[in-house]
């Protein structure tokens, strides 16, 4: 890539907008699995008791049945949450940023 | 916490479910299974077939061309990593010990978010076969492709051997199968899907396989299901009878040692991350937007695996459990208790036929293989790419090189690898390999996953950071893995280990991430400032995909 083309993306305001935009979400998404996960397995290291407390009264279900599954679930719609972000507003940035890369 | 690990990884499916170690007994030979499996075979060498006709050039063999489809590879990335020893050694650990199973599952699963939102698509964007482009992209390339080189090639091998022995132990059990004839039989014919179908066909194998098993393990859930009119609450009240105990409905007697647990953590979601077999399926897209979908979809077959395994455990706890059918009558008059044929990693296989027949036993079996090949050929592609791709056409020859010679190249290191891959196989026959697969998801997580991710992320990395702290992190994860008690105790026999944990994730990648930075921002040479300076550049196309070749037949 030429250098007129680099300080010409570099500066563009819809390249400054996707790169901290993203960057962000992409950031916040990986805290929360973070998050998530190493709670998770945090309990399980300081209170496994917790995730074997009957989901109610007499069932055997215990409350750790549907923490776990939920992990699981969450893993796949935070995928999804990025992936839906990212193929409206961010491919949108990107195809005016080429756009203008393009044309010039 | 100590006996959460021993529960995690333990005698059987040590860094588990992924490496099927357990005892096993040959099976008499199975004929259904075997005619299934047959057919499987006559469609992959079809496929292998009509693939060689289509790899004419190395970007064909390497990324079968850079057209597949984002579901199509989300599909073959669930393909990949879903293996034979996952699908049997999960439901077994569900089957013996409950919900131990699911958090071990768990761990596999949430690496995948952390791909996606931080180097699915800045991988494509920047890459074009393997990793090593990515890492190498503005330092010195020999150097640094030689280290991921080496570190994608040590995480192949060790994952293979892995692969091969239980590869070896699972078909003697299901087919009736020589352990030697069994380590052939799976080489040979990864050796031919891949140097004749190249990636193309590696991906249809992992296709076909993930469908195959996906159906299979659902089928099996819902059966377990009906039974219960689909009332979890009645499928675990009857497995707690069953079991005599209520413990098997809550993480198993673990206590504290949160070290092990984060280091646990680590090393499977950052080493996910880090395996050149998986990060090489990014290729494969045509651009950003297929890469993420491709991760969107992984995760959600993969996901979704995980939750039949958990079901399909506690169905073999149900069905296969005190189930005359399934007794191991002479070792029930020994010791007692009610073990199953073939040991608890047959508890999925033995369902299968509980709720299926020996027609849909026969299913599973060849389900079980053709996961095998899967796997395995995906491993070997990665391994040979490394060699040609990275060693051979950027290092030997300095890029000067056709793509015609590199692709020989590939070829022949496939070969290699598969023989040498049969060779290990047979090897380490009756050896503890349990702490293979940790081993090689530490070395990723340490030294490829560090490495790649500051690549892609840090203007401020250099050669000799990435150089110094990546080797920082390889060794380490090596040697503490060593003196741990996985191979210290384990596998050498000495009473006590050096170091005291199983995972040396959190120390080793900590050293390769402390190791890369101070080497880095330390460098004032004229070349790391150069290297600083192409940040930008690389940074721009990183995000954006301007300049990344892609080309793609639609």
């Amino acid at each position: 890539m030429k250098q007129e083309m680099v300080d010409m993306i570099k500066n563009d305001p819809d390249y400054i907008k996707l790169v901290a935009e993203r960057s962000k979400f992409a950031w916040t998404l990986t805290i929360v699995m973070l998050i998530i996960y190493f709670g998770f397995v945090l309990v399980i290291a300081f209170d496994p008791k917790l995730l074997g407390t009957p989901l109610s009264a007499g069932s055997v279900t215990t409350v750790g049945i549907p923490v776990g599954i939920g992990v699981i679930i969450s893993a796949f719609v935070l995928t999804g949450i990025y992936v839906r972000r990212a193929n409206s507003e961010f491919d949108e940035l990107t195809a005016r940023i080429k756009a203008k890369a393009k044309g010039e | 916490m100590k006996t959460l690990l021993l529960v995690l990884l333990t005698s059987f499916a040590a860094f588990a479910g992924e490496a099927l170690t357990g005892e096993v007994e040959k099976q008499a030979l199975n004929m259904s299974a075997i005619i299934m499996f047959l057919i499987f075979v006559g469609a992959t060498l079809g496929i292998t077939y009509w693939a060689a006709k289509r790899t004419k050039t190395a970007k064909d063999f390497y990324t079968a061309g850079g057209g597949i489809t984002g579901l199509q590879n989300g599909m073959a990335i669930a393909g990949d990593y879903m293996s034979a020893a996952s699908f049997l050694g999960i439901s077994a650990l569900v089957y013996a010990k409950g919900y131990d199973g699911l958090i071990y599952s768990i761990g596999f699963l949430v690496g995948w978010p952390i791909i996606l939102f931080m180097v699915a698509e800045q991988l494509r964007n920047l890459g074009k076969y393997t990793f090593a482009d990515v890492a190498s992209y503005r330092l010195r390339q020999t150097p640094i492709r030689t280290l991921a080189a080496f570190g994608s090639i040590v995480t192949v091998i060790l994952y293979l051997i892995a692969q091969m022995v239980g590869a070896g132990k699972l078909i003697q059990l299901l087919f009736g199968l020589e352990y030697e004839v069994a380590v052939i039989l799976v080489g040979v014919l990864m050796i031919l899907y891949v140097t004749f179908g190249g990636m193309l066909a590696t991906t249809w194998v992992q296709i076909i396989k993930a469908f195959l098993l996906l159906s299979g393990a659902t089928f099996m859930a819902v059966a377990v299901m009906a039974h219960y009119n689909f009332n979890f609450e009645s499928l675990f009240a009857k497995a707690v009878e069953l079991k005599g105990t209520i413990d098997i409905m809550a993480p198993g007697g673990l206590v504290s040692d949160p070290i092990s647990a984060i280091s646990l953590g680590i090393a499977l979601m950052f080493g996910t991350a880090g395996l050149p077999h998986i990060l090489m399926r990014f290729f494969t897209v045509s651009d950003a937007k297929e890469a993420r979908k491709s991760v969107f979809y992984a995760t959600g077959f993969i996901g979704y695996f995980y939750i039949l395994t958990f079901i399909i455990g506690f169905g073999a706890t149900v069905m296969v459990f005190q189930n005359p059918e399934y007794l191991d009558a002479a070792k029930h008059a020994i010791n007692g208790g009610y073990p199953i044929l073939g040991g608890d990693n047959m508890a999925a296989i033995h369902l299968s036929h509980a709720v299926g027949g020996d027609f849909f036993l026969g299913f599973i079996s060849a389900v079980a293989f053709a996961t095998i090949l899967a796997v395995v050929s995906g491993l070997t592609l990665a391994g040979a790419s490394a060699i040609s791709h990275d060693l051979y056409a950027s290092v030997l020859r300095a890029g000067r090189v056709d793509g015609m010679m590199e692709m020989k190249v590939s070829k022949i290191s496939t070969v290699v690898l598969g023989l040498v891959s049969i060779y290990l196989g047979i090897a380490f026959e009756g050896q503890n390999i349990a702490f293979m697969v940790g081993l090689a998801f530490a070395i990723a997580a340490s030294a490829n996953f560090p490495i790649l991710f500051l690549s892609m992320f840090w203007s401020k990395l250099t050669t000799r950071g990435a150089l110094v702290g990546g080797s920082f992190g390889l060794l380490t994860a090596a040697v503490l893995v060593v003196l741990g008690p996985t191979v210290w105790v384990d596998v050498l026999k000495n009473s006590e280990a050096i170091f005291p944990y199983k995972y040396p994730a959190l120390f080793s990648v900590g050293a390769a991430f402390i190791g890369i930075w101070f080497f880095s921002i330390t460098d004032n040479s004229e070349s790391a400032a150069k290297e600083r300076e192409a940040f930008e550049a690389q940074n721009i196309r990183s995000q954006t995909g301007i300049g990344a070749d892609g080309a793609v037949e639609h």
